[in-house]
C-alpha cells in the first residue's frame, strides 16, 4: 500500500530545502517547453503563410484546352503503312480553339458533384495596356469576382478598392499593383488596353491588385467575365478556363483524371503542381521538432544530474527511510515524485512563457512587398502544441528521475549505516 | 516467558573480496520484556547478526522468528512493513532526517504506517517525546538540537509504532557518559515498565553489565 501524502510531504521538504536546485532543474523544463511551443507556433505559422500564398489563390484542378498536338497523326490511321516507320517532320498543334467547347454545361455538372466546392468559369486573354505611345503586354482575366473572392481569398490581393466596386462597374478593372505603377495610375483613373487584333477600350480602374510576387503585378489584371467577352468579341459562352475548389484536397487527383477522360480536357490537380511546397513544409516541421526535441534532451540531463546528486546527498535519509518501515518502492516513488514536480511547474511555466513569446512575435510588425496581407509576424496558435509540449516534459522528466529513483530503490540500508 | 526473537542456525557469508564466513551457526531467543546486550571484539560478526535480525539483511541461511512467526523469505515488501510495525531502531549515528522537526521525524513511521489519523499519531508522538523529557523540541529542526538530544528524538522514533523490540546498533557509542547512562535508563524503564524487549549491540562493558542477559561473540560464534 502506498501512503502518497506521506510520499509527496517528504519529496516536497527535499525540493524546498533544495531550492535553488529545485529551480535549475525546473528552468530546464521551462526554457525546453517555452522554446519549443514558440519554435513550432512560429514555425508553423511561417508554413500555413507560405502556403496559403500560393496554394490559397491556386485552384485545387485547373480545366482548359490545351494547344497541343494531336497525338495520332493521320499517317498513324493509314492502315497500309502500319508496320512501316514514319517520320513526319514539322508537326502542327492540332487546328483547335482555346475556349471550352460547352463550357457552360460543364461548370453546371462539375457543380453538381457533392466532392466540390465550387467550380467558376475564367477568361484569359492578351492584351496591351496602352500608355500615350508605349504599349505594355500583359494578361487581362475575365472573372466572376464575388465567387472568386468566396473560393479563392481574392479579397486578399486587392490592396485598394472592393471587389463589389468592379462587380457593379461594367466597364471596371483590377490593375496589376506592377502595372499601376509604372503608369502611375490611380483608382478612379482610365486606362486604354488593346486587344491581339487592336481594338481599343477604355476601363476604369475601381482597385489595384497585388499578388505579392513581382511578374504576375506587372503583367496581371481583371475584370468581369462579361467585359473580357464584349472586348475579345465573342459570345456568353466564351470561357477558357475552370477553377475547381474541392472539400477535401486529397481528392483532386482522382477527379481532374475523371474530367480528362469525361470531357478530352487538360485538367491539372494542384499536387502535381505543387509538389514542391509539400516537400518544403516536411522539412521545416523536421527541423523544428528535431531542435525541440534536443532542448528538451538536454533539460532532461540536468534533472538527471540533479536528481542524482540529490540521492547522493540523501543516502543517509534513504536508509533511515528503508530501516523504519519505508519500501524500495515508497523510496522510489518519493524522487519519482520529485521529477514529476519539477517537470509540472517546469513544464507549465515553459507553457505560459511559450504562450507570451509567442504571443509577443505575433503583434511585431513584420511588413513586406511581397505579401500585402500580412502586417506581423505569422503565428500559429493550436492548443494541440501545449498538449504536445506539456506531455513532451512529462516523458523526458519521467525518464530523467526514473533512472536515479531506481538506484535510490536499490540502496542497502545495511552498507549505508554500518559504512558510517 | 514467551518469545518475542528466535534465530535458528543463522549462517552468513561474505563473498566479497573473498568468501568468508561471518556468522556460524547462531541460534538464540529473546523474550518478552528482556533486556539483552551482544557484545564481542570488532569484527566477530555482532553488527551483521543485528542486521539479520532487523530483517534488513535478507542474505543468509536459517531461520529467523518473530513471535514464533518465520520471516525468513518474506517478500521484501512484507518485510519493510514487518520493520515499521514490530521493530523499533536505534543507531550509533542518529539518522534523523535533518530538514524536518523534531515531531516530523518520530511521526514519520506512523505516518507511514498509516493506522492512525494525523491527530492520533501527533498526541502519540508527543506523549514519546514526554516519556524522553524532550517535548519542549519538538517545533526545531533536527539539525539544530544536541546529540544527546538527536538519540533521544531516535528513541521516540523506535516506539511511535508501540514495536515489540528494539534493536540498538552502538545507541550509546557517540554519547557522553551522562548521556550514556541517560539512555541506559530509557532503555531499562521502557523494559520494565512497558514490558519491551531490548536487543542491544554494544562495546561499552558497564552498559552491557546492567542488563538483563548478556551475549557474548567470538569469531562469528556465541560464546556465552
Amino acid at each position: 500500500m502506498t501512503n502518497w501524502k506521506v510520499i509527496l510531504n517528504i519529496a516536497r521538504t527535499h525540493l524546498v530545502t533544495k531550492i535553488k536546485q529545485t529551480a535549475t532543474a525546473a528552468l530546464g523544463v521551462t526554457f525546453g517547453i517555452g522554446a519549443y511551443i514558440t519554435l513550432v507556433c512560429f514555425m508553423t505559422g511561417l508554413n500555413k503563410m507560405l502556403d496559403d500564398l500560393i496554394l490559397n489563390q491556386t485552384p485545387h484542378i485547373h480545366v482548359f484546352n490545351e494547344i497541343e498536338p494531336s497525338e495520332k497523326q493521320p499517317v498513324d490511321l493509314y492502315d497500309e503503312l502500319r508496320n512501316t516507320f514514319n517520320v513526319v517532320h514539322s508537326i502542327k498543334p492540332k487546328q483547335s480553339q482555346k475556349r471550352i467547347h460547352n463550357a457552360l454545361p460543364i461548370i453546371k455538372y462539375l457543380n453538381k458533384d457533392p466532392k466540390v466546392k465550387g467550380a467558376i468559369p475564367q477568361i484569359k486573354s492578351q492584351i496591351f495596356y496602352i500608355s500615350g505611345s508605349i504599349e505594355l503586354g500583359g494578361n487581362l482575366t475575365g472573372v466572376d469576382i464575388m465567387k472568386e473572392v468566396e473560393f479563392f481569398n481574392f479579397r486578399d490581393y486587392i490592396v485598394k478598392g472592393t471587389p463589389q466596386a468592379l462587380q457593379h462597374n461594367d466597364n471596371g478593372v483590377l490593375l496589376g499593383a506592377g502595372v499601376a505603377k509604372k503608369m502611375s495610375l490611380e483608382i478612379g483613373d482610365r486606362v486604354q488596353i488593346s486587344t491581339i487584333k487592336g481594338d481599343v477600350f477604355p476601363l476604369k480602374i475601381v482597385g489595384i491588385y497585388q499578388s505579392g510576387i513581382a511578374d504576375i503585378d506587372n503583367v496581371q489584371s481583371f475584370t468581369t467575365i462579361k467585359t473580357v467577352q464584349r472586348i475579345l468579341g465573342e459570345a456568353e459562352n466564351y470561357i477558357t478556363d475552370i477553377n475547381v475548389k474541392l472539400h477535401h484536397i486529397e481528392q483532386a487527383i482522382a477527379l481532374a483524371e475523371k474530367v480528362e477522360q469525361q470531357f478530352k480536357l487538360k485538367a491539372i490537380d494542384i499536387n502535381t503542381a505543387n509538389a514542391q511546397f509539400e516537400t518544403g513544409t516536411t522539412i521545416r516541421n523536421l527541423i523544428t521538432y528535431a531542435v525541440s526535441i534536443t532542448l528538451l534532451i538536454v533539460a532532461g540531463f540536468g534533472i538527471y544530474n540533479i536528481l542524482n546528486m540529490l540521492i547522493y546527498e540523501k543516502m543517509n535519509d534513504i536508509a533511515i527511510l528503508k530501516a523504519t518501515g519505508f519500501s524500495g518502492k515508497d523510496v522510489q516513488l518519493i524522487f519519482m515524485s520529485q521529477a514529476m514536480i519539477i517537470g509540472v511547474v517546469g513544464g507549465v511555466l515553459g507553457l505560459l512563457i511559450g504562450f507570451g513569446l509567442s504571443h509577443l512575435i505575433d503583434q511585431l510588425p513584420f511588413e513586406t512587398e511581397a505579401l500585402p496581407t500580412i502586417t506581423t509576424y505569422p503565428i500559429n496558435h493550436n492548443l494541440w502544441f501545449y498538449g504536445i509540449g506539456i506531455t513532451f516534459a512529462m516523458i523526458s522528466t519521467f525518464l530523467a528521475g526514473y533512472l536515479p529513483s531506481q538506484k535510490a530503490k536499490k540502496i542497502d540500508p545495511v552498507r549505508i549505516i554500518r559504512g558510517q | 516467558m514467551k518469545t518475542v526473537l528466535e534465530a535458528k542456525n543463522i549462517n552468513k557469508y561474505f563473498r566479497k573480496p573473498v568468501l568468508f564466513h561471518v556468522l556460524k551457526d547462531i541460534s538464540f531467543k529473546v523474550s518478552q520484556g528482556e533486556f539483552a546486550s551482544i557484545m564481542g571484539k570488532s569484527g566477530c560478526g555482532k553488527s551483521t547478526l543485528l542486521y539479520i535480525l532487523s530483517t534488513m539483511d535478507t542474505d543468509y541461511e536459517g531461520g529467523l522468528y518473530l513471535n514464533n512467526e518465520l520471516i525468513t523469505g518474506q517478500e521484501r515488501e512484507k518485510l519493510s512493513y514487518i520493520r515499521n510495525k514490530h521493530i523499533g531502531f536505534v543507531f550509533q549515528f542518529h539518522y534523523l532526517l535533518s530538514e524536518f522537526s523534531v515531531l516530523e521525524n518520530v511521526m514519520l513511521p506512523a505516518k507511514k504506517l498509516a493506522e492512525k489519523s494525523i491527530e492520533e499519531i501527533e498526541h502519540d508522538a508527543m506523549n514519546k517525546l514526554r516519556i524522553l523529557k524532550i517535548d519542549h523540541l519538538a517545533q526545531k529542526r533536527a539539525s539544530r538540537i544536541s546529540g544527546g538530544e538527536k538519540q533521544r528524538v531516535a528513541i521516540a522514533r523506535a516506539l511511535i509504532n508501540d514495536p515489540i523490540i528494539i534493536m540498538g546498533d552502538e545507541p550509546t557509542g557517540n554519547l557522553d557518559s551522562y548521556n550514556s547512562e541517560n539512555v541506559f535508563n530509557v532503555f531499562k524503564q521502557l523494559s520494565d515498565e512497558e514490558g519491551l524487549s531490548l536487543l542491544v549491540v554494544t562495546h561499552d562493558i558497564d552498559f552491557a553489565n546492567k542488563t538483563d542477559r548478556i551475549i557474548e561473540m567470538g569469531d562469528g560464534r556465541i560464546i556465552n
